[in-house]
Protein backbone atom coordinates (compact mmCIF):
# COMPACT_ATOMS: atom_id res chain seq x y z
CA UNK A 1 0.00 0.00 0.00
CA UNK A 2 0.86 3.61 -0.40
CA UNK A 3 2.56 4.93 3.14
CA UNK A 4 -0.13 7.61 4.74
CA UNK A 5 1.96 10.28 4.26
CA UNK A 6 1.04 10.27 0.25
CA UNK A 7 -2.53 10.18 0.90
CA UNK A 8 -1.88 13.62 3.51
CA UNK A 9 -0.02 15.56 0.83
CA UNK A 10 -2.33 14.84 -2.20
CA UNK A 11 -5.42 16.00 0.38
CA UNK A 12 -2.87 19.05 1.17
CA UNK A 13 -2.40 20.17 -2.45
CA UNK A 14 -6.57 19.41 -2.86
CA UNK A 15 -7.56 21.65 -0.40
CA UNK A 16 -5.42 24.10 -1.26
CA UNK A 17 -6.95 24.01 -4.69
CA UNK A 18 -9.89 24.87 -2.96
CA UNK A 19 -8.90 27.07 -0.64
CA UNK A 20 -7.61 29.21 -3.79
CA UNK A 21 -10.99 28.49 -5.61
CA UNK A 22 -12.99 30.11 -2.76
CA UNK A 23 -10.90 33.41 -2.17
CA UNK A 24 -9.94 33.76 -6.05
CA UNK A 25 -13.14 33.00 -7.91
CA UNK A 26 -16.31 35.55 -8.50
CA UNK A 27 -18.84 32.95 -9.52
CA UNK A 28 -20.72 31.75 -6.14
CA UNK A 29 -21.21 28.57 -7.84
CA UNK A 30 -17.82 28.58 -8.62
CA UNK A 31 -16.69 29.04 -4.75
CA UNK A 32 -19.29 26.28 -4.07
CA UNK A 33 -17.70 23.92 -6.01
CA UNK A 34 -13.81 24.84 -4.73
CA UNK A 35 -15.52 24.53 -1.33
CA UNK A 36 -16.43 20.76 -2.21
CA UNK A 37 -12.67 20.14 -3.05
CA UNK A 38 -11.74 21.42 0.28
CA UNK A 39 -14.07 18.99 1.74
CA UNK A 40 -13.48 16.07 -0.19
CA UNK A 41 -10.00 16.63 0.73
CA UNK A 42 -10.79 16.37 4.58
CA UNK A 43 -12.27 13.24 3.56
CA UNK A 44 -9.39 11.72 2.33
CA UNK A 45 -7.41 12.80 5.43
CA UNK A 46 -10.30 10.84 7.76
CA UNK A 47 -10.70 7.82 5.95
CA UNK A 48 -6.23 7.77 5.48
CA UNK A 49 -5.77 8.23 9.35
CA UNK A 50 -9.02 5.66 10.13
CA UNK A 51 -7.20 2.87 7.95
CA UNK A 52 -3.77 3.49 9.59
CA UNK A 53 -4.83 3.52 12.71
CA UNK A 54 -3.59 0.72 15.27
CA UNK A 55 -6.88 -1.16 15.77
CA UNK A 56 -6.65 -3.48 18.71
CA UNK A 57 -9.31 -5.71 19.76
CA UNK A 58 -12.18 -3.82 18.87
CA UNK A 59 -13.06 -2.24 15.89
CA UNK A 60 -12.57 1.39 15.46
CA UNK A 61 -15.21 2.95 13.34
CA UNK A 62 -14.59 6.59 14.46
CA UNK A 63 -12.96 7.99 10.66
CA UNK A 64 -15.17 5.75 8.80
CA UNK A 65 -18.23 6.61 10.44
CA UNK A 66 -17.27 10.54 10.15
CA UNK A 67 -16.70 10.78 6.86
CA UNK A 68 -20.06 9.45 6.20
CA UNK A 69 -21.49 12.13 8.45
CA UNK A 70 -19.31 14.51 6.86
CA UNK A 71 -20.87 13.50 3.29
CA UNK A 72 -24.62 13.70 4.58
CA UNK A 73 -23.30 17.36 5.79
CA UNK A 74 -22.08 18.08 2.46
CA UNK A 75 -25.17 17.23 0.49
CA UNK A 76 -27.61 19.78 3.30
CA UNK A 77 -24.79 22.55 2.54
CA UNK A 78 -24.77 22.34 -1.24
CA UNK A 79 -29.08 22.16 -1.42
CA UNK A 80 -29.08 25.37 0.95
CA UNK A 81 -26.18 26.86 -0.56
CA UNK A 82 -27.38 26.56 -4.29
CA UNK A 83 -30.68 27.75 -3.39
CA UNK A 84 -28.92 30.96 -1.71
CA UNK A 85 -27.52 31.75 -4.48
CA UNK A 86 -30.61 31.20 -6.72
CA UNK A 87 -32.27 33.58 -5.13
CA UNK A 88 -29.62 35.97 -4.65
CA UNK A 89 -29.16 35.51 -8.86
CA UNK A 90 -33.48 36.24 -9.09
CA UNK A 91 -33.44 39.10 -7.02
CA UNK A 92 -29.68 40.94 -7.95
CA UNK A 93 -29.28 39.24 -11.43
CA UNK A 94 -25.93 38.33 -10.41
CA UNK A 95 -24.11 35.53 -9.03
CA UNK A 96 -21.22 37.75 -7.79
CA UNK A 97 -20.63 37.43 -3.88
CA UNK A 98 -19.19 40.92 -3.67
CA UNK A 99 -22.69 42.11 -5.13
CA UNK A 100 -24.65 40.91 -2.67
CA UNK A 101 -24.03 43.42 0.60
CA UNK A 102 -27.54 44.44 1.11
CA UNK A 103 -27.23 43.55 5.20
CA UNK A 104 -23.76 45.78 4.99
CA UNK A 105 -23.92 48.28 7.67
CA UNK B 1 7.32 1.16 -2.34
CA UNK B 2 6.93 -1.54 -5.38
CA UNK B 3 5.68 -1.22 -8.39
CA UNK B 4 1.71 -3.01 -8.33
CA UNK B 5 -2.07 -2.36 -8.95
CA UNK B 6 -2.19 -0.84 -5.65
CA UNK B 7 0.36 2.17 -6.36
CA UNK B 8 -0.58 1.87 -9.71
CA UNK B 9 -4.08 3.46 -8.76
CA UNK B 10 -2.89 5.73 -6.55
CA UNK B 11 -0.71 7.11 -9.12
CA UNK B 12 -4.00 7.05 -11.89
CA UNK B 13 -6.48 8.59 -9.18
CA UNK B 14 -3.92 11.37 -7.93
CA UNK B 15 -3.85 12.76 -11.28
CA UNK B 16 -8.04 12.56 -11.72
CA UNK B 17 -8.18 14.49 -8.17
CA UNK B 18 -5.88 17.02 -8.39
CA UNK B 19 -6.33 17.33 -12.33
CA UNK B 20 -9.97 17.72 -11.79
CA UNK B 21 -8.90 19.74 -9.05
CA UNK B 22 -7.36 22.01 -11.25
CA UNK B 23 -9.52 22.32 -13.82
CA UNK B 24 -12.02 22.81 -11.76
CA UNK B 25 -10.60 26.76 -10.40
CA UNK B 26 -8.64 27.56 -13.71
CA UNK B 27 -11.85 26.60 -15.85
CA UNK B 28 -13.84 29.54 -17.93
CA UNK B 29 -16.71 27.60 -19.03
CA UNK B 30 -18.79 26.36 -16.00
CA UNK B 31 -20.09 23.95 -17.37
CA UNK B 32 -16.87 21.99 -18.01
CA UNK B 33 -16.22 23.41 -14.48
CA UNK B 34 -18.91 20.95 -13.39
CA UNK B 35 -17.26 17.93 -15.72
CA UNK B 36 -13.86 18.78 -13.85
CA UNK B 37 -15.63 18.55 -10.45
CA UNK B 38 -16.74 15.15 -11.44
CA UNK B 39 -13.47 13.98 -12.50
CA UNK B 40 -11.95 14.82 -9.13
CA UNK B 41 -14.33 13.44 -6.71
CA UNK B 42 -14.32 10.30 -8.80
CA UNK B 43 -10.50 10.33 -7.78
CA UNK B 44 -11.95 10.77 -4.34
CA UNK B 45 -13.60 7.39 -4.23
CA UNK B 46 -11.08 5.69 -6.30
CA UNK B 47 -8.64 6.48 -2.74
CA UNK B 48 -11.96 5.41 -0.50
CA UNK B 49 -11.53 2.16 -2.74
CA UNK B 50 -7.41 2.14 -2.26
CA UNK B 51 -7.78 2.01 1.46
CA UNK B 52 -10.68 -0.66 1.60
CA UNK B 53 -13.74 1.82 2.22
CA UNK B 54 -15.63 0.30 -0.35
CA UNK B 55 -19.41 2.01 1.03
CA UNK B 56 -17.72 5.32 0.68
CA UNK B 57 -16.44 5.02 -2.66
CA UNK B 58 -20.23 3.93 -3.63
CA UNK B 59 -21.44 6.59 -1.35
CA UNK B 60 -18.97 9.00 -3.01
CA UNK B 61 -20.36 8.30 -6.66
CA UNK B 62 -24.05 8.32 -5.87
CA UNK B 63 -24.16 11.15 -3.71
CA UNK B 64 -21.42 13.70 -4.84
CA UNK B 65 -21.05 12.29 -8.19
CA UNK B 66 -24.81 11.64 -8.65
CA UNK B 67 -26.36 14.10 -6.53
CA UNK B 68 -24.12 17.46 -6.00
CA UNK B 69 -22.56 17.69 -9.39
CA UNK B 70 -26.28 17.79 -10.95
CA UNK B 71 -27.81 20.14 -8.43
CA UNK B 72 -24.64 22.13 -9.44
CA UNK B 73 -24.99 21.55 -13.56
CA UNK B 74 -29.06 22.65 -12.71
CA UNK B 75 -27.59 26.15 -10.38
CA UNK B 76 -24.76 27.06 -13.18
CA UNK B 77 -27.84 26.65 -15.98
CA UNK B 78 -30.42 28.69 -13.70
CA UNK B 79 -27.48 31.35 -12.84
CA UNK B 80 -26.81 32.00 -16.44
CA UNK B 81 -25.14 35.54 -16.40
CA UNK B 82 -22.46 34.63 -18.14
CA UNK B 83 -22.17 37.76 -20.18
CA UNK B 84 -21.90 40.21 -17.24
CA UNK B 85 -18.65 38.29 -15.70
CA UNK B 86 -16.05 39.50 -17.19
CA UNK B 87 -12.97 37.88 -15.85
CA UNK B 88 -13.00 34.59 -14.14
CA UNK B 89 -10.86 35.98 -10.54
CA UNK B 90 -10.81 38.92 -8.38
CA UNK B 91 -7.56 39.38 -6.12
CA UNK B 92 -5.87 36.45 -8.07
CA UNK B 93 -2.66 37.23 -6.65
CA UNK B 94 -3.06 37.09 -3.20
CA UNK B 95 -5.17 34.09 -3.35
CA UNK B 96 -2.75 32.27 -4.90
CA UNK B 97 -0.13 33.82 -2.26
CA UNK B 98 -2.34 32.35 0.43
CA UNK B 99 -2.94 29.13 -0.82
CA UNK B 100 0.60 28.24 -2.22
CA UNK B 101 2.11 29.18 1.73
CA UNK B 102 -0.89 26.73 2.93
CA UNK B 103 0.15 24.08 0.89
CA UNK B 104 4.29 24.29 1.88
CA UNK B 105 2.96 24.50 5.32
CA UNK B 106 0.84 21.43 5.11
CA UNK B 107 3.42 19.68 2.77
CA UNK B 108 5.72 20.33 5.81
CA UNK B 109 3.87 18.84 8.50
CA UNK B 110 2.90 15.80 6.28
CA UNK B 111 6.39 15.45 5.83
CA UNK B 112 8.51 16.18 9.03
CA UNK B 113 7.36 13.27 11.00
CA UNK B 114 8.53 10.98 8.32
CA UNK B 115 12.02 11.10 9.64
CA UNK B 116 11.42 10.89 12.93
CA UNK B 117 9.66 7.58 12.47
CA UNK B 118 5.84 8.89 13.56
CA UNK B 119 3.95 7.89 10.58
CA UNK B 120 2.72 4.52 10.37
CA UNK B 121 4.14 2.68 7.17
CA UNK B 122 1.96 0.03 6.58
CA UNK B 123 -1.72 -0.05 7.34
CA UNK B 124 -3.31 -2.99 9.74
CA UNK B 125 -4.61 -6.18 7.99
CA UNK B 126 -7.53 -6.08 9.85
CA UNK B 127 -10.39 -3.76 8.68
CA UNK B 128 -13.32 -3.39 9.79
CA UNK B 129 -16.01 -3.69 7.15
CA UNK B 130 -19.59 -2.26 5.63
CA UNK B 131 -21.24 -4.67 8.20
CA UNK B 132 -19.61 -3.14 10.90
CA UNK B 133 -20.33 -0.07 10.29
CA UNK B 134 -23.66 -0.68 9.88
CA UNK B 135 -23.76 -2.61 12.93
CA UNK B 136 -22.42 0.85 14.76
CA UNK B 137 -24.24 3.42 12.96
CA UNK B 138 -27.55 1.55 14.87
CA UNK B 139 -25.94 0.50 18.26
CA UNK B 140 -26.42 2.19 21.45
CA UNK B 141 -22.98 2.67 22.22
CA UNK B 142 -22.23 4.04 18.26
CA UNK B 143 -23.57 6.53 16.14
CA UNK B 144 -27.09 5.96 16.58
CA UNK B 145 -27.79 9.71 18.01
CA UNK B 146 -25.54 11.56 15.04
CA UNK B 147 -27.33 8.65 12.81
CA UNK B 148 -30.72 10.23 13.64
CA UNK B 149 -29.77 14.23 13.81
CA UNK B 150 -28.90 12.86 10.07
CA UNK B 151 -32.00 12.61 9.30
CA UNK B 152 -33.56 15.81 10.75
CA UNK B 153 -30.84 17.61 9.11
CA UNK B 154 -31.43 16.40 5.86
CA UNK B 155 -35.47 17.01 6.22
CA UNK B 156 -34.62 20.50 7.18
CA UNK B 157 -32.26 21.08 4.37
CA UNK B 158 -34.51 20.06 1.75
CA UNK B 159 -37.65 21.61 3.54
CA UNK B 160 -35.34 24.96 3.81
CA UNK B 161 -34.01 24.80 -0.06
CA UNK B 162 -36.94 24.50 -1.20
CA UNK B 163 -38.34 27.35 1.08
CA UNK B 164 -35.46 29.60 0.15
CA UNK B 165 -35.57 29.12 -3.39
CA UNK B 166 -39.17 28.87 -3.99
CA UNK B 167 -40.39 31.59 -6.77
CA UNK B 168 -43.74 33.54 -4.73
CA UNK B 169 -44.50 34.97 -7.98
CA UNK B 170 -45.11 32.10 -9.79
Amino acid sequence: MAPLWMYLAVAAALFSLGVFGVLARRNAVAVLMSVELMLNAVNINLVAFWRYSETGTDLLLNGYAFTAFVLIVAAAEAAVGLAIIITVYRNRRSVIPEEARALKG
Amino acid sequence: MELNAITIGFVVFTIFTLGGGIGVVTTRNLFQGTIWLMVSLFGVAGYFVLLSAPFLAAVQVLVYIGAIAILITFAVMLTRSVTRIKERYIRILPSFIVSLALFLILLFGVTVPIFSGHLPESAPEYVASTRDLGAALVDENGYVVPFLLASVLLTAAMIGAIFIARDESA
